[in-house]
């Protein structure tokens, strides 16, 4: 239009407005003084302001209200006048002389309201007559506030049940009528509104439309508030008739906002009474109309009506909702087949929804709509749109949410063909949904069976998919989704040990696919839960009494051990060996408790073969050959000879560590495998002397080399750790540990720590102290131990 | 009129009134110096009867060659200024020759007097009835006083009042049928109807329905035609698509129409149309015209 099309219209809605004022004004004054024909002829002139094609919809409304408020005014006028004795008829005669159409449609819906009041005729024929007049304002915006006025004036007058206006001429189906035929004109011309005007401006006028939508809307709503629209009406005539201008209207927008209309401002006990009908009209509708959202919220609607309250469900089973709603969403897919997948999965998502609120007992029924969804995603392969997997993710959390519990999920047998449309990253997302589900609610998979399944279901996070490289992925997500495989192989559980058995061969079949990445993750877990299961065996073989370990019994530790062992040597073979070697004296110490001696020796074997062959980083070393002593310690099954062998393999390896301290550490550890406190026959004080000793040379190697390259001696820390370990074992009365050894390593430490070339250590002075403090006492103590400790100066 | 002679030296008041004066009804009456008096209405075959009373001025006596009233029925053409066509003509002696010292009164009466056309005041043309005093005098001039009235007829229910109906249109452009449920209207009445839209590829901007007058004076090459709209009434605001129908509902009582007069005495006719207008957003206009006919009914209150 102009250049400047927003500055311009305020000027024109000012312009409006003054020349409305004004009116107004005059109109005021000749009411005051009763003149009715110039009153007559100033509202006219007033209401012609209403008359401009100049204002958008916005700026119309502005000009609209306020013209409004004016006729309030006049037909409080009116009324008083026909109280005057002037007749209500001649008054609405009086109003149609008006030349211009708009202003006397105005001034005659404001006596129409009045004449209404008056009842000296029956309403339906005024309120008819009305809604017929108005047919003369064919221009959208124009049209559409006048009915809206004539709707605004008549909702509280019309014939409906209860009402004053209702009589024997006048019945509800008049005021239905009467909304009706409203409704549909202002739809018609609403609807017209985007063909008017160039093809240019069609954005702003579909804007412009979509806030005059309300104006529309409101009839549905006036026919909602109709007492009288009971579910008979309503299903023999409003909403026939009202589906009949929405499917004829042929209008994207309209169609849209009006079904969603419908649904909002009826009651749901009329949609599910009418689903026959409603849902019939959905397949008829544009197909550029976003009917999955509108649909989408129907079922929500009745989802929540199905929730509210246990009394209506029985209605959605007389009347089938679910098959009702099933078919319809089939034949709008069919009927729009350019529907977006995004808007497929949808629709299926809330029919899931549906379901599971209205049938919570029907599992088959939730089956079937993910198997119809697959029927309509297949060809469609790995669905790429964020939106659909976005959808899918919810269609599939839904029976979780639902359920709380996988097992129920698990029973559907398509669940996992939906999951397959996946992309790789959403699937995992969801295979993560579904552990989490699992975690949260604690839910335990007893069966083989379900182990199976589930691992279908989230094969995503198990190994890699074909041929879809990994790189991208993020390594700390990567971390997070397998740590939560980790846990989910901890819900695994069967008291029965036979079933369990199966569990974990299932669980180990499934993990051994997951490729080297994962194996780190997901092994440990399947090791205790497999080391569970044999310390359960052990436990009831015990209790029962009979021969436990029976080549011939299923379930077997000795079973269980030969499948642990292959699994860590396929984690060995993964570049884990750290973790390999961990398992293994796990396993060891495991069969150390089962009595098994040779399955025992065989996981030490391993973990020494690993430790020699595969562990070189010396940080590593330290730690495993540590942690080979403290098992080997613990270790009672074996005999002397399979012992010695074992301990002096691990003081061999300590000696060899590279570091002096190191060395020195692990062999003073060593120490302990020739004294274990409750088996006499492995206390060896010799050799613990030996190793203590060994230990000592060492420290004081290090304490020489320290000087040699640094200049100075290093802490004497290491000192300090020893005579702790001479004190240990002299308090455990190894009589190879005497009071001068220990006499003269406290010296030792003296000196060296009084040597001008010492440099100072805060926590090596506050170690000799504390260590100091504990002799003196045990010297204290008195006793035996006092006794002992007695000769020893500090 | 003559007044100049009576306003110039003033001889004597002349005073017409009639019988039923109080009773009757009046009608407002336009004059020709564009005054608007209330004037008495009669219809025809009615008696018209009253007094007249001459006062001569203070002291002075009135010669005369004898006093007579007129009825008459005019037709005045405009374009034919001060002729007029006496149509009716009935006269009255109220007195032989003689002379008047005081006041006086005459009584008078024309009984059912014969006044086919009524009172019309047009563009172009003038119908009207006149009583004319008459007080002769040969030297000084004649005294005339006159009084207007106003004759109105009613006519019957017509027998036949078919609706109008008729679709019209322009070719692959517009069509569109209409009705309106009479063809004959009272003065009083209103045109109830439909304008249905077969048709509609132009972008129409409102339509109006105009009833227009259509007068015509004289007779073979003089005539004059002029034609006047008396109304324009709204019917539709903005773009009708096809199948909308359009109300029509337009009282005739705010207008000040007449009835239809067919060759009134050979001098005029007044015809009235009612012109369905159609505007485009360009401003182009689409009519159709149509000839109803207006009639008097008898008033029932």
């Amino acid at each position: 239009m102009m250049i400047d099309g927003t500055e311009d219209e305020e000027k024109f809605l000012a312009a409006g407005i003054a020349g409305l004022q004004q009116n107004s004004f005059y109109m005021h004054r000749a009411l005051d003084s009763n003149n009715l024909r110039d009153a007559l002829k100033y509202s006219a002139q007033m209401l012609s302001e209403l008359r401009t094609s100049k204002l958008s919809p916005h700026k119309y409304y502005e000009l609209y209200m306020r013209a409004f408020d004016q006729l309030r005014k006049l037909e409080m006028f009116f009324e008083e006048e026909t109280r005057r004795g002037c007749s209500i008829i001649d008054l609405y005669e009086l109003v149609q002389h008006a030349g211009n159409i708009l202003p006397r449609l105005y001034l005659l819906c404001t006596v129409g309201s009045v004449y209404i009041k008056s009842k000296e005729a029956p309403a339906k024929d005024v309120l008819k007559d009305l809604v017929e007049m108005c047919r003369g304002i064919q221009n959208p915006v124009r049209g559409l506030f006048l009915r809206s006025y004539l709707s605004q004036v008549s909702k509280d007058k019309l014939p409906d049940i209860g009402s004053e206006y209702e009589g024997d001429a006048d019945t509800v189906s008049d005021a239905v009528e009467f909304v009706l035929q409203n409704f549909t004109e202002m739809n018609k011309l609403w609807v017209r509104m985007q063909h008017q005007g160039p093809s240019r401006e069609k954005e702003k006028r579909e804007k412009e439309r979509n806030e005059l939508r309300d104006l529309v809307g409101k009839n549905l709503h006036v026919l909602s508030q109709i007492e009288g629209v009971d579910l008979e009406m309503y299903k023999d005539v409003v909403l026939p008739r009202v589906l009949e201008q929405v499917v004829n209207c042929k209008d994207e927008l309209a169609q849209f906002y009006l079904m969603d209309c419908i649904i909002q401002v009826f009651p749901d006990e009329y949609h599910l009474q009418t689903l026959d009908v409603l849902l019939g009209a959905y397949p008829q509708l544009q197909s550029s109309v976003d009917i999955k959202t509108v649909l989408s919220q129907l079922m929500e609607r009745l989802s929540n009506y199905a929730a509210s309250s246990a009394e209506v469900l029985p209605e959605f089973l007389q009347v089938e909702a679910f098959s009702k709603l099933s078919n319809a969403i089939g034949k709008v897919i069919e009927a729009q087949p350019d529907m977006p997948t995004a808007g497929v999965v949808t629709l299926y998502s809330s029919l899931l929804t549906f379901t599971l609120h209205v049938h919570p007992d029907r599992l088959d029924y939730a089956d079937q709509v993910l198997g119809a969804c697959v029927k309509n995603l297949s060809g469609k392969g790995k669905i790429e749109d964020k939106k659909a997997t976005k959808q899918i993710v919810a269609l599939l959390s839904a029976p979780l949410e639902k359920y709380n519990d996988i097992m129920t999920a698990l029973k559907l047998s398509n669940y996992p063909h939906v999951m397959e449309f996946l992309d790789v990253p959403t699937n995992k997302v969801m295979a993560t949904v579904i552990i989490q589900s699992i975690m949260k609610n604690g839910t335990r998979i007893s069966t083989s069976d379900k182990v199976e399944s589930l691992f279908e279901l989230i094969k995503g996070l198990i190994k890699d998919s074909d041929g879809t490289p990994d790189d991208e992925l993020d390594e700390d997500d990567f971390k997070e989704e397998q740590n939560s495989v980790a846990r989910l192989i901890q819900m695994f559980y069967n008291d029965d040990p036979e079933e369990m058995l199966k569990i974990i061969e299932t669980v180990r079949k499934h993990i051994l696919t997951g490729g080297p990445k994962r194996l780190p993750f997901t092994v440990p877990p399947l090791m205790f839960s497999s080391l569970k299961l044999v310390r359960q065996l052990q436990g009831q073989s015990q209790s029962q009494e009979e021969n436990p370990f029976g080549d011939d019994a299923s379930t077997s530790p000795k079973k269980i051990f030969q499948l642990l062992n292959q699994t860590i040597e396929t984690l060995s073979g993964v570049l884990a060996p750290e973790l390999a070697l961990q398992l293994c004296l796990q396993c060891a110490e495991a069969a150390n408790d089962c009595e098994l001696e040779p399955v025992a020796y065989e996981f030490f074997t391993q973990a020494y073969i690993l430790y020699e062959e595969e562990i070189s980083d010396s940080r590593a070393q330290v730690t495993a050959i540590h942690l080979i002593i403290g098992t080997l310690q613990r270790m009672h099954v074996f005999g002397v000879e399979n012992r010695d062998t074992l301990t002096h393999k691990a003081t061999g390896y300590s000696a060899k560590l590279l570091k002096k301290p190191d060395q020195c550490r692990a062999v003073y550890a060593c120490s302990h495998l020739f004294w274990v406190d409750d088996h006499d026959n492995m206390k060896d004080g010799e050799r613990v002397l030996l190793c203590l000793k060994r230990a000592l040379r060492i420290a004081n190697a290090a304490q020489q080399m320290a000087n040699a390259a640094r200049g100075s001696t290093g802490s004497v820390m290491l000192f300090i750790e020893i005579l702790n370990k001479y004190l240990y074992f002299f308090e455990k009365g190894n009589p190879q540990v005497t009071v001068a050894a220990i006499q003269g390593l406290i010296e030792l430490i003296m000196n060296e720590m009084q040597s001008d070339t010492a440099t100072p250590d805060p926590s090596a002075d506050a170690f000799l102290a504390t260590t100091m403090r504990y002799i003196q006492f045990q010297k204290q103590k008195g006793g035996t131990v006092g006794e002992k400790y007695e000769p020893i100066k500090v | 009129m003559n007044y100049l002679l009576g306003a110039f030296k003033p001889a004597c008041n002349v005073l017409i009134s009639f019988n039923d004066g109080k009773n009757r009804k009046q009608v407002p009456f336009k004059k020709e110096n564009g005054q608007t008096v209330t004037v008495p209405l009669f219809h025809s075959q009615e008696n018209i009867a009253g007094k007249i009373t001459i006062e001569p001025m203070q002291g002075k006596k009135i010669d005369h060659n004898g006093i007579k009233v007129e009825l008459l029925g005019q037709i005045e053409m405009y374009f034919d200024r001060g002729n007029f066509y006496d149509f009716t003509s009935l006269v009255r002696e109220l007195d032989v020759p003689g002379e008047i010292y005081e006041r006086k009164t005459y009584p008078f009466e024309f009984s059912t007097v014969e006044m086919p056309y009524e009172t019309y005041n047009g563009v172009n043309v003038r119908l009207r009835y006149v009583l004319k005093v008459t007080i002769n005098r040969g030297y000084a001039g004649s005294i005339i006083e006159y009084q207007d009235f106003v004759v109105r007829n009613y006519s019957p229910l017509p027998q036949i009042n078919n609706s109008i109906k008729m679709e019209v249109g322009i070719e692959d452009c517009l069509h569109i049928e209409f009705e309106y449920n009479k063809s004959k209207y009272h003065l009083k009445d209103v045109i109830i109807g439909k304008i249905y839209f077969l048709l509609v590829r132009i972008k129409i901007k409102n339509m109006d329905l105009e009833i227009r007058r259509r007068e015509s004076t004289g007779s073979g090459t003089n005539t004059h035609v002029e034609t006047e709209t008396l109304a324009k009434f709204e019917l539709m605001d903005g773009a009708p698509v096809r199948g909308e129908s359009i109300p029509i509902r337009l009282f005739l009582s705010p207008y000040e129409l007449t009835p239809t007069h067919h060759n009134i005495n050979n001098k005029f006719s007044v015809k009235y149309f009612l012109n369905l207008v159609l505007v485009d957003e360009e401003d182009r206009r689409y009519f159709k015209q149509q000839e109803i006919t207006m009639y008097r009914l008898q008033e029932t209150s």
